[in-house]
């Protein structure tokens, strides 16, 4: 093993820091998800109203959203409000800012169009058993979506886990960047540390997003009614 | 907000774009050639082959762009394999976009109901006449929905590939911070060159949807 790149894996502890990067990742991805899932329902029902100008806003949020590339975000959360309101948070607060405002976007986006695929009776018929607004969605549409929407917002969380790998770029210190230590610290003693590194930070993002692509998957065929 | 600054950098954000639009170009291009090739052999499920692909798939959406991207760039040339980071940008984006294309493609292509090919058969055409004039057009319209949305996927996704020197936008807008510390103009120029490339290509999108939607039964 002595010409092979891949003990620097297994030197000290830098599998376990490797492994502590990742956990940094998924919970930006997680807290935004929890974050996105009751703002993004929020955004639905907003887009599902009658009024002009509140539909023209939403409009041009999930646009703007759908346009501008993560990174950007990014960049204008992190340094833009630095900079114009000196407001200094950390890269992994901004982060979260970010995945949250593109969640709810996207999540608010499913809710509408599942929204209106709930057939109208169900409303009727609620209203007919004298329930307010508020109780026909909160007791009769929002389970309903919500049981369609599982494997749906699994979906975007694994795209999210997949993005949250663009945080190294404004210095939040996760799996990627762990990785660019380790290989810079054995840059001398084992100069293919890169390939190996990279490898295994590629092996465990598939292992990760694909166990959730999986059950998202599974799920869909177990919740088809 | 200094607008001289931002006059004055304009030639430089309009090199980066026309770099971003070259290489979402060719990468798209590649991508719809793998997507298309990787769904016929799906569809018709040829042995070994179809397994081959489905892994490819399964390799390509469940990982970031970004690490695909650094294993190219930092992790191959330790194997003696160095290339560019053009090089880097486009094979990543074909990786990456193929796989994406391939969905949207069998999804079209699975959507056409069976009886369309049955009834082609039974009308004496081969099978490759049924695919060409009978299956095809029909998956087509079908999959130009999801068709638009992985353009513009893809689009953005370039933005990544500053992070392996490739002098596009965001790799300009980087500069400038860094250099001048114009944070503001940067940024402001950084999303109206987003704005001005994509949205018109959102909006085309739309416009083709709406039209293709014709195309399809039941509308």
């Amino acid at each position: 093993m002595q010409d092979l790149g891949i003990s620097v894996l297994f030197q000290g502890n830098n599998f376990l820091r490797l492994c502590a990067g990742l956990w940094v990742t998924l919970r930006i991805a997680l807290i935004s998800m929890g974050l996105s899932i009751p703002l993004g329902l929020l955004f639905g029902m907003l887009m599902n109203m009658h009024q002009k100008i509140i539909k023209g806003l939403c409009r041009i949020y999930l646009e703007f959203v759908r346009i501008m590339p993560q990174l950007v975000l990014l960049f204008l959360v992190y340094f833009g409000a630095a900079k114009t309101f000196g407001i200094n948070m950390s890269g992994e607060m901004a982060a979260v800012i970010v995945f949250t405002f593109w969640g709810t976007a996207e999540i608010g986006d499913l809710i509408r169009s599942a929204l209106i695929s709930i057939p109208k009776h169900q409303y009727e018929s609620g209203y007919g058993l004298g329930l307010t607004k508020m109780q026909v969605y909160f007791y009769v549409i929002i389970p309903q979506i919500v049981r369609r929407l599982i494997p749906l917002a699994i979906n975007l969380l694994t795209r999210m886990i997949k993005t949250t790998s663009l945080v190294v770029l404004i210095g939040v210190v996760e799996v990627v960047k762990v990785g660019k230590q380790i290989i810079d610290a054995s840059r001398y003693t084992t100069p293919t540390a890169a390939l190996w590194v990279y490898g295994v930070i590629f092996i465990m993002y598939f292992v990760i997003c694909y166990f959730f692509s999986f059950m998202a998957g599974k799920l869909e065929k177990n919740l088809k009614y | 907000m200094d607008f001289e600054f931002i006059v004055e950098h304009i030639p430089l954000y309009v090199e980066a774009a026309e770099l971003t639009l070259k290489v979402a170009f060719i990468g798209i291009g590649l991508s719809i050639l793998v997507g298309f090739l990787c769904s016929l052999i799906k569809y018709t499920r040829i042995p070994i082959l179809s397994q081959i692909v489905s892994a490819y798939i399964e390799l390509s959406r469940n990982t970031p762009l970004l690490i695909q991207l650094f294993f190219l760039y930092f992790g191959l040339p330790k194997l003696g394999i160095a290339i560019s980071s053009l090089g880097c940008a486009i094979i990543g984006l074909t990786f990456q976009g193929g796989s994406y294309m391939e969905e949207a493609f069998r999804a079209g292509l699975e959507s056409v109901p069976k009886i369309q090919t049955e009834s082609g058969t039974s009308l004496g055409l081969t099978g490759f006449q049924v695919f060409r004039y009978v299956v095809l057009p029909q998956a087509i319209s079908t999959c130009v929905p999801a068709f638009c949305a992985n353009i513009i996927f893809l689009i953005k996704e370039t933005s990544v590939f500053s992070a392996v020197a490739l002098a596009d936008l965001m790799f300009v807008a980087k500069d400038l911070i860094g250099i001048y510390y114009k944070t503001d103009e940067a940024l402001l120029m950084l999303v109206a060159a987003y704005l001005i490339i994509l949205l018109p290509i959102s909006v085309l999108c739309s416009i083709l949807e709406r039209r293709v939607r014709y195309a399809g039964f039941g509308n």
